[in-house]
């Protein structure tokens, strides 16, 4: 499988990154090398194999409803590069 | 004092031969004479440092027990949450980024007596092998300024390598522990997936992360398994078993034990002068009355690749959340809300951390999920089958850490993949889940840098690890080796 450019701007977009076209060059490049190298799993028969998500046999967790404690709203917002009336602030999301 | 192991400095805070604040001064003007040429701490601790030495002592003088790490001064990874701390990942995207709560590991060593002295340097976002894509700065690997300390834990591999610190944790999502504890000449342990709680810990691949232990010597990896593993409220992956004294797994006769070698795996691009260094090892065993068994692992030799998408999958997802709306870097100028995420991210994350989001993000897209990260985790099935095969014949398996030893800044930086080959031995650990530790078995003759020796042990069999290694331990010299700095 070749990687394009076009497919890097693609992916790029996905990825909320902005490229110069240099950068796009280059991720292209390193892309294409890391994919190919991937490729060698190609070579394996998987016919009927089942894919490992997780190593261990893990199931669901229930717990009652409960009402506990929460972190304190100041100290979570004092990360928040803006914020305003106790809640985080953001760009106007609709026009 | 500062060159003494966890257990014995314990021994003497409890012995009241020594006072818990002149243990912690003693480190800290250690780490202001050596700090400066290794430059392995992103952020000290050292207020409330002194201010938990003086309680500790407090309570020890009124008779009070202070906990099997009572008062011992330990380091760090600065991806793991402190209260109050700035926990970076030595990224620009965190640089201010001041965790509201401790990681589950952070208590558990509270509550063991540990006084945490500080943060260590990593990886940008745990992402690397050489620690060199930290935003912050290049630590060095202590026995050679000019070489890489590994990575990603590298920051807390060099400071229990160069006396900084009597302990530190790590994390290792693909040999983040062990390579670079083979590169320092350290013990360095993963432990089971599952056996400790990854709550607090900034996620990178949440089903190959584990945190672990480096320590001076396997006695004092023992004590450190102890405070640390448990199953977590916050944490629904960590096990609920009976977790066992490791303490007791020491001093054992491994006399009649068997060790499995992948012959065929170790050609892949090994190291002569790291493979004669391993093949002496072997001898030590067998002079121990150890059986050697050649076994197969078919498969490992696709770990690498089946890591590569895997890790990098789970990476774009869990990397999400960096956005600059919540925590984290937010860029000045943006057009609009989608325009604030880009700029956001491309700032505040380095070109390594980019590239395995854009690796992970095209596994993951339309039309490749299939071909690529279904496929890759057919092959973790597997490699997890061959390592059970593998484990019915024999108690624990031995590899070299690394294929090489440690390498110099700016070498391995033109084309990705040749950083990471260095995870080849690594990461089929970590594809299955299982135990790993790796231990110093002697130098390179000619770099004379450090080797590490790795025992990998099946799920849960911590214990076969740990008396298989300091059967080693007691029987070869290179774990007192100091670098000269």
């Amino acid at each position: 499988m070749k990687v394009s450019e076009e497919e890097v701007k693609h992916i790029a977009g996905l990825a909320r990154l902005k490229f110069t076209d240099e950068e796009i060059t280059k991720y292209t490049k390193d892309l294409a090398g890391i994919v190919e190298f991937a490729e060698q799993l190609n070579e394996i028969d998987v016919t009927d194999i089942k894919p490992t998500a997780h190593i261990l046999n893990i199931h669901n967790v229930f717990r009652k409803d409960e009402i506990g404690k929460s972190y304190d709203r100041e100290k979570l917002l004092q990360n928040a590069p803006t914020k305003a009336a106790g809640c985080i602030s953001v760009p106007k999301v609709v026009e | 004092m500062y060159e003494l192991t966890l257990h014995e400095i314990r021994d003497k805070i409890k012995n009241k031969e020594v006072k818990i604040i002149d243990v912690v001064n003693d480190i800290y003007s250690r780490i202001d004479k050596v700090e400066p040429k290794i430059e392995a701490y992103v952020s000290f601790t050292k207020e409330t440092a002194i201010k938990r030495a003086n309680e500790l002592q407090e309570k020890l003088d009124n008779g009070e027990d202070i906990g099997p790490l009572g008062g011992v001064p330990i380091a760090i990874k600065d991806n793991i949450c402190i209260d109050g701390t700035k926990t970076t990942c030595s990224s620009k995207m965190l640089e201010n980024f001041v965790a509201p709560y401790n990681a589950t590991v952070i208590n558990k060593l509270v509550e063991a007596g540990a006084i945490i002295i500080g943060k260590t340097n990593m990886d940008e976002f745990a992402m690397g092998s050489s620690t060199a894509t930290s935003y912050f700065k290049n630590t060095k690997n202590p026995w050679n300024l000019e070489r890489v300390p590994g990575g990603s834990s590298g920051g807390s591999a060099a400071v229990v390598s160069s006396d900084m610190a009597y302990a530190s944790l790590g994390s290792d999502t693909g040999g983040s522990i062990r390579q670079p504890a083979s590169y320092c000449s350290v013990v360095g342990m993963k432990p089971t997936y599952g056996t400790v709680s990854r709550f607090g810990l900034i996620a990178f691949a949440s089903s190959l992360d584990q945190i672990g232990p480096f320590t001076k010597d396997v006695e004092d990896m023992a004590i450190m398994l102890n405070a640390i593993t448990g199953k977590d409220k916050m944490d629904t992956t960590s096990v609920d078993i009976e977790y066992p004294d490791y303490t007791k797994a020491l001093d054992k006769d491994i006399k009649g034990m068997t060790i499995g070698i992948p012959t065929k795996f170790l050609g892949e691009g090994l190291n002569q002068e790291v493979k004669q260094r391993f093949e002496e090892a072997i001898e030590v065993y067998k002079s121990l009355g150890a059986n050697i068994k050649e076994i197969d692992l078919d498969y490992a030799k696709y770990a690498l690749a089946t890591y590569y998408i895997i890790s990098t999958a789970e990476a774009s997802s869990n990397l999400a959340r960096f956005d600059g709306i919540k925590y984290g870097h937010r860029a000045e100028d943006f057009e609009d809300l989608i325009d604030l995420y880009k700029k956001s991210r491309t700032e505040g994350f380095g070109t390594e951390v980019k590239r395995r989001i854009m690796l992970g993000t095209y596994v993951l897209s339309s039309g490749y999920y299939d071909a690529y990260y279904k496929r890759a985790g057919q092959v973790r099935t597997l490699i997890i089958e061959d390592f059970k095969k593998a484990f019915k014949d024999v108690d624990v398996i031995a590899l070299p850490t690394a294929p090489n030893v440690s390498f110099k800044f700016g070498e391995k930086t033109e084309n990705p993949l040749e950083m990471y080959l260095e995870d080849i031995f690594t990461v089929p650990v970590n594809i299955a889940g299982l135990p790993a530790l790796s231990i110093p078995c002697g130098f390179a003759e000619t770099s004379k840098m450090p080797v590490g020796l790795q025992l990998i042990g099946n799920l849960f069999e911590e214990e076969k690890i740990l008396s298989v290694a300091h059967a080693f331990e007691k029987n070869t010299e290179h774990h007192n080796m100091k670098p000269n700095i």
